[in-house]
Order: C-alpha cells, then sequence, then structure tokens
C-alpha cells in the first residue's frame, strides 16, 4: 500500500513533525526548564524555516494524558506576509501550547504509585505518520518528510506493540524518524526506532546547549545527511526480554502460536494456555481456548 | 513505426510473428488505443460535466468488503493465526504460462508479482520460510530449498522463466508432500500454486494425492490464471485452502497479495512447540572475524550466536554450525499487530452539520484533513467503535493495512482502549 516517495520539488525540501514531549512529570524533575527547552526549540523551528522558503514544520505535543497537533506551518493562518513569519509563529504556537497543556492536566486521573510515567508516544508517532501519508497524497511535488522526536520521558513497556507497528509502519513508506532524548536513562525504543528507520539518535550531553545540538545535527535534510559525518548507532540492544522475568535474554524459548518469549522450558504458554509438545486434539481440558488467543 | 512491435517483448517468441502481423499497419501511438480504453475512465457528473471515475470512493468501497468478509469469519474476537508458516510457491511453466492475455505474458507478470510477494512475506512473516517449485514438460522440479532469505529466492526465479512442455498436478503435490513432511511439527504446512493450464497430465490417481495431502495437513491453495476448474476447486476444498482465478493483472496482484498475511490456523494442524531461539548482539566495530555464510574474513558488522559464537550476517537465519534459529526482537515485533489486531472502524452516514445531537469533528484525527467537502458538506468518513473518533477515508485504509495502532486510541491514556 505505501510506496516510496515521487520526485520532490528539489532535494533539499523538507517537512519536518516535531513530536514535542509535555509529560510534566518528567520536566518537572528536568535540569532544563520547560521554557528555556521551548525557546532552544522555536529557534531551532524558526531556522527549519529560513533554511528553504518551502520548508514545512509540523508540531505535535506528547502529553501524558492526550496528544494533539500544536502547530503547522503550512495551514493559511499562519502564513503572514507583513512583518515576516516569526512573531506569528510563536504566539499561535505558544497559546495552543498552553490550552493543550491545560486540557491534558484537566484529563489525569489518580495514579498508582510504582508505575512508570511514561508519555503516549505510540499516539504522536501514528498521527505523525497519517499526516505523513496525507502529503504523499497530495501529489508528485512535496517534500521530504521525516519526524524528529524530543523525548525526555522514559518508556512506556505497555506502547511496545503500538511503537513497533509505528517504527515498521515509518520504514515502509521511508520515513526516517530521528530523535533526541534528554531523560536520565537511556531509551530503548527511540534508539531501535531511529535504527531501523535509518534517522540518527542522540542524547544530549549538556542540554543548556540544546539548540546546538539541534541545528548541527537535526535541521539537516535528508540529501545533505550524506556528506555529513552524524552520530552513528552505538550498541543498539536487540536482545529480547522474557515474558516471566523480564530479564535480556540472549537465548530463550518462543511459543509457536503466540510469540511470547520464555527464558526456562514450561508445560504451558502463560499467555494463550497452549499445551507444548501435545497434538491440539489430545488437550481437552484446554478446547474451549483452541480457536482463540485470550486478551493478554 | 512498424518495427515498434518487433522490438516490443521479449518473452513469447513465436507469439511476436503473429502479433506483429495483425497490428502490422497500425501505428505505435494506435496500438496504444487498442489495449487501453482511456474513454471508459470518464463519467458525467449530475450538471452533464466530463469527470474521472471518483476512484476514491470506489477503491475505499472495495477494501470495505474485503475487510468485512475477513473479520466476518474473525468476528471481533482473535483468531489464531499461524505465524510460522513453511509456503511452497508452485509455478506452472507449461506452455500456457506463455499465453499473451496478460501483457506481455502471463509468465513475466507472474514472476513480477511473486517478487514483491516473496518480499511482503517475509516482512508479514519473519518467521517463516519459502521455498520455489516448478513444473515444465510435465516434470516437478525444485528451483529453492525452503529458506528465509527474500533474495535467494528471486535471484532463482529470475532466471528460469522460459515454457514448454505440460502441466502436472499430481507430480507438484507429490514433491511438495515428500518435502513437507521433514519440517518441524509446530509449523503451518501450506502451497500456493500459480496455475496456467487448463489440464493436467498426471501419471496416477489424483485423488489420492490429493487425499495424501489432507492427511499430511498441507493447506493447498491456488490462484488460476485461465478459468475455474474441477479438479483445483476440489484440491482447494478438500485442504480447506482458497481457489481464485484472476481476471486480469491487477485482480492477479491483489489475489496474490492475499496469501501474504497469515491465514486462520486450524489448530489441529500444528502442534504448539516450544522453539528455542538465539537473539545475537550485533559484533563490535572493527572486529574481526570469519563470516560463517560467506567463508572470508570480515570486519565488524555482523553477530554473534550466542550458543556457539560464530558470526552471521544478516537476520533472520539459522546458525549454520549450530543451527540454532537466530533473531532479533524486532523481526518478532512484525507479528505481533496478527495477534493484536484493531477492530474494523464504522461507516458514518451523513449527516447534516448543523444537527445539534452530533458534535462534528471538522478535521480528521490523525492527518488534520478537512472532513467536509467544499460547500460544507460532509464528506465520507468512518469512525473508531473504541475511541469515537473521527477519521477519513485514506487514514482508515493506512491504518488497518499500513499502521495497525489506532492513533485516537493510542493518544488517549484513559480510555478503555489502552493495549496493556
Amino acid at each position: 500500500m505505501a510506496s516510496a516517495p515521487s520526485k520532490l520539488y528539489a532535494d533539499d525540501v523538507s517537512l519536518v513533525v516535531v513530536l514535542v514531549d509535555t509529560n510534566p512529570f518528567f520536566w518537572s524533575a528536568s535540569s532544563l526548564s520547560f521554557s528555556q527547552f521551548l525557546s532552544h526549540v522555536l529557534a531551532f523551528l524558526n531556522a527549519i524555516l529560513t533554511l528553504n522558503q518551502l520548508n514545512q514544520v509540523v508540531v505535535i505535543a506528547t502529553g501524558y494524558n492526550s496528544c494533539n497537533y500544536i502547530f503547522d506551518s503550512s495551514s493559511d493562518l499562519n502564513q503572514s506576509f507583513e512583518n515576516g513569519r516569526m512573531p506569528v509563529m510563536c504566539s499561535s504556537l505558544l497559546q495552543k501550547l498552553e490550552e493543550f497543556l491545560i486540557k491534558d492536566e484537566q484529563l489525569s486521573k489518580e495514579v498508582p504509585e510504582g508505575r512508570i510515567k511514561s508519555s503516549l508516544l505510540s499516539g504522536s508517532l501514528s498521527m505523525a505518520l497519517c499526516y505523513i501519508q496525507r502529503v504523499f497524497r497530495s501529489g508528485a511535488l512535496h517534500p521530504h518528510p521525516r519526524i524528529l522526536c524530543l523525548q525526555g520521558s522514559p518508556d512506556g513497556p505497555e506502547q511496545y506493540v503500538a511503537i513497533m507497528n509505528a517504527i515498521f509502519s515509518a520504514q515502509r513508506s521511508m520515513v526516517p524518524i530521528d530523535s533526541c532524548y534528554m531523560g536520565a536513562q537511556n531509551s530503548a525504543f527511540l534508539q531501535q526506532a531511529s535504527y531501523i528507520t535509518g534517522g540518527v539518535h542522540h542524547k544530549p550531553q549538556h542540554l543548556d546547549g540544546l539548540f546546538q545540538y539541534l541545528m548541527t545535527i537535526f535541521a539537516t535534510d535528508l540529501h545533505s545527511r550524506s556528506f555529513l559525518h552524524l552520530p552513528k548507532p552505538v550498541g543498539v540492544d536487540f536482545r529480547a526480554s522474557c515474558f516471566c522475568h523480564k530479564n535480556t535474554i540472549d537465548m530463550g524459548y518462543i511459543c509457536s502460536v503466540c510469540l511470547s518469549i520464555f527464558c526456562k522450558h514450561h508445560k504451558k504458554c502463560s499467555t494463550c494456555g497452549s499445551v507444548f509438545g501435545q497434538a491440539q486434539s489430545e488437550a481437552a481440558s484446554t478446547s474451549d481456548k483452541k480457536r482463540k488467543t485470550p486478551e493478554t | 513505426m512498424n518495427n515498434g512491435g518487433a522490438r516490443r517483448m521479449n518473452g513469447g517468441g513465436e507469439e511476436d510473428d503473429d502479433e506483429d502481423y495483425v497490428n502490422g499497419d497500425l501505428d505505435a501511438w494506435e496500438r496504444t488505443y487498442t489495449d487501453e480504453r482511456s474513454w471508459e475512465s470518464l463519467q458525467e457528473d449530475e450538471s452533464g460535466l466530463l469527470r474521472p471515475i471518483d476512484n476514491k470512493a470506489l477503491y475505499h468501497s472495495q477494501y470495505r468488503r474485503r475487510l468485512r468478509s475477513l473479520s466476518s469469519t474473525a468476528t471481533a474476537a482473535r483468531i489464531q493465526k499461524g505465524l510460522i508458516r513453511y509456503l511452497y510457491l508452485v509455478i506452472d511453466l507449461s506452455r500456457a504460462a506463455s499465453e499473451t492475455d496478460f501483457r506481455p505474458s502471463r509468465i513475466v507478470v507472474i514472476a513480477k508479482h511473486v517478487e514483491a510477494f516473496i518480499r511482503e512475506f517475509f516482512d508479514q512473516n519473519p518467521l517463516s520460510q519459502v521455498g520455489l517449485l516448478t513444473i515444465k514438460d510435465g516434470v516437478a522440479q525444485c528451483l529453492t530449498d525452503l529458506g528465509g532469505s527474500p533474495e535467494s529466492h528471486i535471484k532463482a526465479l529470475m532466471n528460469k522463466l522460459e515454457c514448454s512442455g505440460d502441466s502436472s498436478l499430481q507430480n507438484a503435490l507429490d514433491l511438495v508432500d515428500g518435502y513437507l513432511n521433514q519440517i518441524p511439527s509446530y509449523g503451518h504446512r501450506e502451497v500456493l500454486i500459480l496455475y496456467s493450464a487448463l489440464s493436467t497430465c498426471d501419471p496416477g490417481d489424483i485423488m489420492e494425492t490429493i487425499q495424501k495431502c489432507k492427511k499430511s495437513k498441507i493447506r493447498c491453495s491456488v490462484i488460476g490464471l485461465a478459468a475455474e476448474m474441477f479438479i483445483c476447486k476440489h484440491l482447494c476444498q478438500e485442504t480447506g485452502g482458497t481457489y481464485s482465478v484472476a481476471l486480469d493483472e491487477s485482480h492477479f496482484k491483489e489475489l496474490i497479495l492475499e496469501h501474504a498475511p497469515p491465514p486462520p490456523a486450524i489448530a489441529e494442524f500444528a502442534t504448539a512447540n516450544l522453539i528455542k531461539m538465539g537473539f545475537p548482539q550485533r559484533a563490535a566495530e572493527g572486529s574481526i572475524s570469519i563470516c560463517s555464510c560467506h567463508k572470508e574474513a570480515k570486519v565488524g558488522a555482523g553477530y554473534t550466536c550466542p550458543r556457539c559464537k560464530a558470526r552471521v550476517c544478516e537476520l533472520p537465519t539459522e546458525c549454520c554450525i549450530c543451527g540454532l534459529t537466530l533473531v532479533s526482537s524486532p523481526h518478532l515485533a512484525r507479528s505481533y499487530h496478527h495477534l493484536f489486531p484493531i477492530a474494523p472502524f464504522d461507516e458514518v452516514p451523513p449527516f447534516s452539520l448543523n444537527d445539534p445531537n452530533h458534535k462534528l469533528q471538522r478535521n480528521c484525527f490523525g492527518c488534520q484533513q478537512s472532513l467536509l467537502n467544499p460547500g460544507n458538506k460532509p464528506g465520507l468518513l468512518v469512525v473508531c467503535p473504541k475511541c469515537k473518533g473521527y477519521f477519513c477515508l485514506d487514514c482508515d485504509i493506512y491504518i488497518h493495512e499500513s499502521l495497525h495502532n489506532c492513533p485516537g486510541c493510542d493518544s488517549f491514556r484513559h480510555s478503555k482502549a489502552d493495549k496493556e
């Protein structure tokens, strides 16, 4: 269904979809304040728009309870011919961002302690990919799309399947996913995303120089990247975790029915209930589960 | 102008002279009109003006019909699918395959779409294996063994496309049966036959062979390119496969790609088993080792088998030295969307914008495209049954065919649709 992008305006016109992490749990504990972060990001977005007259920028906010579109540089409201675009862009973007944050906070409910406070990256990735498909449909002339994730929240393991689906879809449509991770630990999801789709992953060491990292690593269009030395993927870990202990394993057992990973030999699969080693017709006790894999 | 015809086709040698003779006095630009009837793709709208056929709505209604037929068997529940498949692709290279009713000839069209099918198959089923078989001069021969690398199959196929002789269904089924009896018991055994001939020359009783296949639990499907044949229909009914006949090239492409996603599994056909697999780490940059697949020294960029420490070049593969299946976690993750499918979206009947009962979202939730046609009339849209988000038709198709995530369900933490 997805096809390679057809001929562009010119090689260096890009559409950058920026996914901004607004998770309050992360920003309240970060050394860089959210307002400082925004000033770096706004300067970066303006710089992209000035690199080429035809460049486009779309901003999607990745919140804790919801995700939404914040800014689209190609929409009519944002094209101003009077004083240049920048003042208009800042105020409309900040206004929509504030509305989003207020609504996101109102959606909060009580969260049990000990849960990982991750943001909804899978939702904003899916929205970004739908938008990019719309750009592909718009005709033979369109910019080179790519996605940039500015993420600080830790990975939420419940989003693994959705994020992998989004990554594979991006790989098929040939859309690179760049990622700039600002959190404390490493983000395995973002490393895998950038590796599989051919994007760039970087974890800046000095967050107060964030604008510098963004401009030198993430601002160049895809065609020019072949002339630059960008950070190479170092040690992307593709080992799996076993479902029973969540340990990373390098050799394990896979259930042939539901592909669950176990580290030790079991008699029965805990995910789908299949009894191993017997022909299914003999396993009379699991007969009602024969044709359905139960909710996991 | 006339020598354009002689240079046009590479395959199907003898047919060339006939074509040339028939179209001999037509210029090249006239020849294109004999094949494509471009006036058929025009329609009149309400005011009598000409416009091209609205392909979008047609495509979408076809897509929804297909989804409904697929999900009517599956209902909303999750049906067990055969994820580890061992598929043999049988290609008929009898003289019927060189017929030119598919342009330029049947075998060229078949080869082109088989290549696309193999790539799509490994994309959707990374743990499965494919083998190729050909039927030529009444004899079935194995072109490639069961393997997991798409390039080797495609290369082998493109070298051997000459057609001659009769076709024999029984010989092909006997050969497949012999090969598929050697695979592990947890694998699902499948055969897909691309049949161009209208007859089969068999050495014995084909009904016995069909019963043998049925007992070996092999699911046989056939895609015919000529006309419907009873024996193919009987074979597919007995073994639980599907039989379809292609009407034209695009229909053939659609039919063959339908076999790429895993079919519903019949539980008795494959025993559940725990398969030992390794998850190799990438070798360090600059390390030098002898690669076990190419038998020469290579620097860096490979994977190390966790059991015997041999170096392999690409995944997924089986370690040459110790036989351990080596995969990486994204390969397993590629199959997860078969296990956790998203529900099809419901169509929304067009209603007026001023209707107070319906809070119409102006833009598609996924791509922000306006859902209103020019003139503020609501266009065609669909809604997710879980998160109630509105989506345009193109997002609907993209979400269900490629993305497999609903953006609406994933963008709200406290909806009922959290995928835990």
